[in-house]
């Protein structure tokens, strides 16, 4: 099996786990579940790690592996931080207090 | 421990921790109760594989990726703090601007690493990476336009034109077209910044039809056009991480995105290309009709004497950011034993789940957030029904009349309460531009002025009411 069929059956599966699990998400949590995603995502980081990092890289790639970790990691940052202030904010009723 | 042992045994291991972080992370946003551990399980995640990445023998300059890393944090942390809630919408725009830029630009650097120095870049990895740089790129401006539209720099509603949607496409074949010449041949570095222009110019022509109401499916599909990309680098790269991290993204997105289409009874190809809002020219004289109006006095009365309240919340109410004075009212209600609900429409707000974020940054508890389906069955037996900025959502014109734009979108049944009162500036057409029959029904009290300054009044009135 070559690398690339074995990337799409990870794809592929990886895709229907996150069907299943999402469809779990309640809608009271939607807009964190978007700002959580999209911080996953940023590890996108570890792509522009190897670019910016690599001993013989040229000055392009330098400068566009610079900005792809500086923006990946500017999402990684703040969107777990936002993600756990808007959960945060989510209480039930104190205990007590009708 | 060598080099090779970190590269081939441990990173890979490392790598596996933060994809199962990644999928604990968000299986446990099922709940609120355990959603904040999510977070963290999400964060070690990111960080062993990130320490692991620098760790790499093949990664040897630093100083840059160290001075990246400080300033995204340093951007980063205050974004997070000060940012107020009421701009959530536009702030997952524009980190989806972000997250799709970064991923767009890895593609493109790959590409001409691929061309002047590594081995021959294969067919398979020149197919990941177009639909990689092509969905980075179109997602990049898409984003930053949606971004505009939400936070008004840009007009809100759709901007159309003749032939729109035959420009648009071909702007995508041609984008598609030069993307599939570069797969067949890799070598002709003329046509990438082209192939570049093509996508970026794309993303642009995306948004500018699109209207404020179809935002939260529109960002919620760029959510998962972002995760994609991040899923196709996974691919050129090689990394199972990469390509699970994405992939979670993407479904995530687009089950989201699917789950709005579905709260407005329309297709994607109807919200991408229908340019829903410019029919306002339609309704004539719906201001000459009779309604019901009331002062807040008498809306505080009428609330005051009942039993269940409905409030029914809407883009309008973050506008006027009444959240905080609608909960003081729910609570000076509930301590004269009224009950107080929300009830939530999946597509009230600019994305999903605006409104839930709000309503809890006022304090409001969760478990008196309710959704469309669990509360539309108890409508019967509300004895108010309290719309704050909410319009085509509580339309019943999307349940009687067939030939409405908004016919088969499910509704709130706002209109089954005993009484219904609408806060609203004016009698107006809402944001699509539909007449909404529920403003003439006989049970229907108009609630005319400034969402927050209208709230504010009924706080006070029910005050003076609790001294008497």
């Amino acid at each position: 099996m070559g690398a690339y069929e074995f990337d799409l059956w990870v794809f592929m599966l990886a895709a229907f786990l996150g069907f299943q699990l999402i469809r779990g998400v309640s809608p009271l949590l939607h807009t964190p579940l978007m700002s959580l995603t999209n911080a996953i995502s940023a590890i996108a980081v570890v792509g522009a790690i190897l670019i910016a990092g690599a001993k013989d890289a040229s000055t392009l790639s330098r400068i566009l592996g610079f900005c792809a970790v500086l923006l990946a990691v500017l999402n990684v940052v703040s969107g777990y931080l936002i993600t756990d202030r808007m959960l945060k904010m989510f209480k039930r009723r104190e205990p007590g207090k009708k | 421990m060598t080099g090779d042992t970190l590269n081939n045994f441990i990173l890979p291991i490392l790598y596996m921790l933060a994809a199962a972080g990644f999928i604990l992370a968000i299986k446990w946003m099922n709940s609120p109760a355990t959603a904040r551990r999510g977070v963290v399980v999400g964060e070690i995640g990111m960080l062993l594989a990130v320490v692991g990445t620098l760790l790499r023998f093949d990664v040897v300059n630093y100083q840059w990726i160290l001075v990246a890393f400080v300033l995204g944090t340093a951007i980063g942390i205050p974004v997070a703090y000060m940012m107020p809630m009421t701009a959530v919408p536009q702030r997952t725009a524009f980190s989806h601007a972000c997250g799709a830029l970064a991923s767009a630009l890895i593609g493109t650097a790959e590409y001409y690493k691929g061309i002047n120095q590594g081995p021959r870049v294969t067919t398979v990895e020149m197919t990941a990476l177009i639909i990689e740089t092509l969905l980075g790129f179109l997602t990049f401006t898409a984003s930053l336009m949606a971004f505009g539209k939400l936070q008004e720099v840009l007009p809100q509603r759709p901007i159309t034109y003749r032939g729109q949607n035959f420009v648009n496409l071909g702007v995508f074949a041609a984008a598609a077209g030069s993307g599939l010449a570069l797969i067949v041949a890799p070598e002709q570095t003329y046509l990438f910044p082209i192939f570049t222009a093509l996508a970026l110019l794309f993303g642009i022509l995306l948004i500018i039809p699109i209207g404020g109401a179809d935002m939260p499916t529109v960002i919620a599909l760029l959510n998962s056009y972002a995760g994609l990309s991040a899923s196709a680098m996974g691919f050129v790269l090689d990394n199972k991480m990469l390509i699970v991290a994405g992939a979670l993204d993407g479904s995530s997105g687009f089950i989201l995105a699917v789950i709005m289409c579905r709260a407005m009874n329309r297709s994607f190809s109807n919200v991408l290309f229908g340019a829903f809002g410019q029919l306002q020219t339609t309704t004539a004289a719906a201001g000459e009709r009779p309604v019901r109006s009331a002062s807040p006095e008498e809306a505080a009365q009428i609330l005051e004497a009942a039993r269940n309240v409905v409030v029914i919340p809407g883009y309008g109410m973050a506008v006027a950011q009444a959240q905080h004075k609608l909960r003081e009212m729910a609570d000076l209600l509930s301590k004269r034993g009224v009950n107080v609900e929300f009830a939530i429409h999946p597509v009230a707000g600019r994305m999903p789940g605006h409104m839930n974020v709000l309503l809890a940054e006022a304090d409001v508890a969760y478990d008196k957030l309710r959704e469309m389906d669990d509360i539309n069955p108890e409508m019967p037996m509300a004895d108010v029904a309290l719309i704050i900025g909410a319009n085509d959502v509580v339309n019943p014109g999307a349940e009687t009349d067939p030939k409405s734009p908004i016919a088969g979108m499910p509704i709130i049944q706002a209109y089954k309460a005993r009484t219904v009162m609408v806060i609203k500036r004016s009698m107006n057409p809402g944001f699509a531009g539909i007449d909404n029959e529920l403003y003439y029904m006989p049970n229907t009290i108009m609630l005319f002025g400034d969402a927050k300054a209208f709230v504010s009044s009924i706080v006070k009135e029910l005050g003076a009411l609790a001294r008497a």
